[in-house]
């Protein structure tokens, strides 16, 4: 019955394993380090939502859009309304920026390849553009995040780091393992077939324009959360996080990964960040050639991102 | 017998061609029919506009008495008339097994048996089994099973065939529309792709309508013959007395009248 299609799969034991020891090693870590990885959570988890996309063939050059909405939405709330808890910064975020797919959803799934991608990319420009504009959110400059609460608690200056970084590991373990069995039943598997024949998926009943309104609103929704956090852990918002690059940066992140398990995002962004401080260490001027030549030599030598090199020797 | 599928006075033009005028024919349950013509003649453009894929310009289908004919594919797949395509619409990257899957997830998805918090090992509607069984079923059955784990981009020509077909199959159509099922198929097998085709059809008790060229698998085959030319019916009979029409010996089987 099993054989063939499901390989054993150890994605929920490495999942967990990942967060026990994070929580454990955590306080040993130095602050610098924490801070690299919350931020990697953050933009694990806008990738984790771009790899939905990307299997069904779709490329949302403005994933930036909803990462900056989430982020806006937790500086909103904090600016407005006093509230910092972390949890309520993200779920907020997340929901904001999910309802805001549901809405532009019913637009861009009826498109596809370059055409969804340049109007994804469009619309994040149109929230970049009215952010400029608005002084009320701080213009260019944007505005501070109040520090992070949890629960009402406001964790001392040398754990601040600490709580911040288990509870994105906590959200980033929960939003992993739901999109892994997201991706394991009908709806999710309908991905790669939307990739191949959508005429075929209609011919069998599905509606292709539906099963990818879907996951726009699954990956709006994470871009948000992932927002929200990046928010809080930065302490700084401003307009840049919808501008086209960022985008980029997740594109890139999510080439880097590759999109063939749930916790490739978020080693793919752990890397990309290192690599990032890295490179603008040793020259702050030419730190991009650095992480050019970094996904040249990935491209040729890994082409389906870096997790193909594990699943290689591992479940196959 | 019951009819099953009623079209009336379809019309449908493409700019200056007309490629269905007052097409109507009244489809009885269970029955095979052969669908005959030249190319350009109006037999796929009759599959289209019944599944779907064209709206036609005037005219009407009826499916057990409901109108369908404003209906987007999808809807009229889940009624239950599915079909297969002249070039095989596969989805390229898979294996032939996840080809299987793929379609018995819509169906269990269309049945409400496939929700995020679903049991695995749901039992497909119509077969009692879960869908791993079922795929297993019915690739036996198509004689694909030594192709499981293949992928479907790189079938030989006559398997990407049947798989089109057992894809249009899943969900246990009771009208099944082939178009050209055996077309770039080598003459040996051309019968033995009808042959299991049919065999299987019969196990689950649909109606069949099949587009064909080979005029010895329409007779071997078919009960009934509608033989399409410029865009009309020109005769509507068993295969010996259709293939005998002046105007179908004329304008379809060749000029040997």
């Amino acid at each position: 019955m099993k054989q063939g299609r499901i390989r054993r799969d150890h994605t929920v034991a490495i999942a967990f394993a990942v967060f026990v020891l994070l929580a454990a090693l955590g306080p040993w870590l130095p602050q610098w380090a924490m801070f690299i990885m919350t931020v990697a959570v953050a933009r694990g988890l806008v990738v984790l939502g771009l790899l939905l996309l990307l299997r069904a063939g779709l490329v949302s050059f403005g994933q930036a859009l909803f990462y900056c909405l989430g982020a806006y939405s937790a500086g909103a709330l904090g600016r407005f309304f006093g509230i910092s808890d972390i949890f309520v910064e993200m779920l907020v975020g997340g929901a904001v920026a999910a309802a805001t797919a549901f809405v532009l959803g019913f637009l861009l799934a009826r498109y596809r390849g370059i055409f969804f991608g340049l109007l994804s990319l469009a619309l994040s420009m149109i929230l970049y553009g009215l952010l400029v504009k608005s002084e009320a959110l701080g213009s260019t400059d944007g505005f501070n995040i109040l520090p992070s609460t949890l629960f009402g608690v406001r964790p001392g200056p040398d754990w601040v780091r600490y709580a911040v970084l288990v509870s994105a590991a906590a959200v980033a373990l929960v939003a992993a393992l739901a999109v892994h069995r997201y991706l394991n039943t009908p709806l999710g598997r309908l991905a790669p077939a939307i990739k191949d024949n959508e005429i075929r998926v209609e011919y069998m009943g599905a509606s292709a324009r539906r099963a990818v309104h879907v996951k726009y609103v699954i990956a709006g929704g994470l871009a948000g959360v992932g927002g929200a956090l990046a928010a809080t852990v930065v302490g700084h918002i401003d307009p840049e996080m919808a501008y086209w690059t960022t985008s980029g940066e997740f594109i890139f992140i999510a080439i880097l990964a590759g999109t063939g398990n749930v916790i490739a995002p978020f080693v793919g962004a752990l890397i990309y960040g290192a690599i990032h401080t890295m490179a603008y260490d040793l020259s702050p001027n030419t730190w991009q050639m650095t992480l050019g030549v970094a996904l040249l030599l990935l491209i040729v030598f890994l082409p389906s991102g870096l997790w193909s090199a594990f699943s290689r020797f591992r479940w196959r | 017998m019951a009819i099953i599928l009623d079209a009336r006075s379809l019309c449908k033009a493409f700019g200056a061609v007309t490629a269905a005028s007052e097409v109507s024919a009244a489809i009885e349950k269970d029955s095979i029919v052969g669908l005959i013509g030249t190319n350009g003649a109006g037999k796929t453009t009759f599959i289209n506009i019944v599944t779907g894929y064209l709206k036609p310009d005037r005219g009407s289908i009826a499916y057990e008495g409901r109108d369908i004919t404003r209906l987007p594919p999808r809807d009229i797949t889940r009624l239950g008339i599915c079909r297969s395509f002249q070039i095989p619409q596969l989805y390229g990257s898979l294996s032939v097994f996840d080809n299987m899957l793929i379609g018995i997830g819509i169906v269990l998805r269309n049945a409400g048996l496939a929700g995020y918090f679903s049991r695995r090992d749901a039992l497909v509607p119509g077969y009692g089994e879960p869908a791993e069984a079922v795929a297993e079923r019915i690739l036996g059955r198509f004689g694909l099973l030594e192709y499981r784990d293949r992928n479907a981009q790189v079938l030989p020509g006559g398997a990407r065939k049947l798989l089109d077909i057992a894809l249009a199959m899943v969900a246990r159509p009771r009208i099944l529309l082939l178009d050209e099922p055996t077309s770039g198929v080598s003459a040996q097998e051309k019968f033995g792709i009808m042959q299991m085709v049919l065999e299987a059809v019969r196990a689950e008790g649909a109606t069949v309508l099949f587009v064909e060229h080979d005029m010895e698998v329409v007779s071997r085959f078919a009960q009934r013959v509608l033989a399409f030319y410029d865009g009309r019916i020109i005769a509507d009979a068993p295969p010996q007395a259709a293939l005998a029409h002046p105007e179908v010996r004329r304008y379809v089987v060749g000029t040997r009248a």
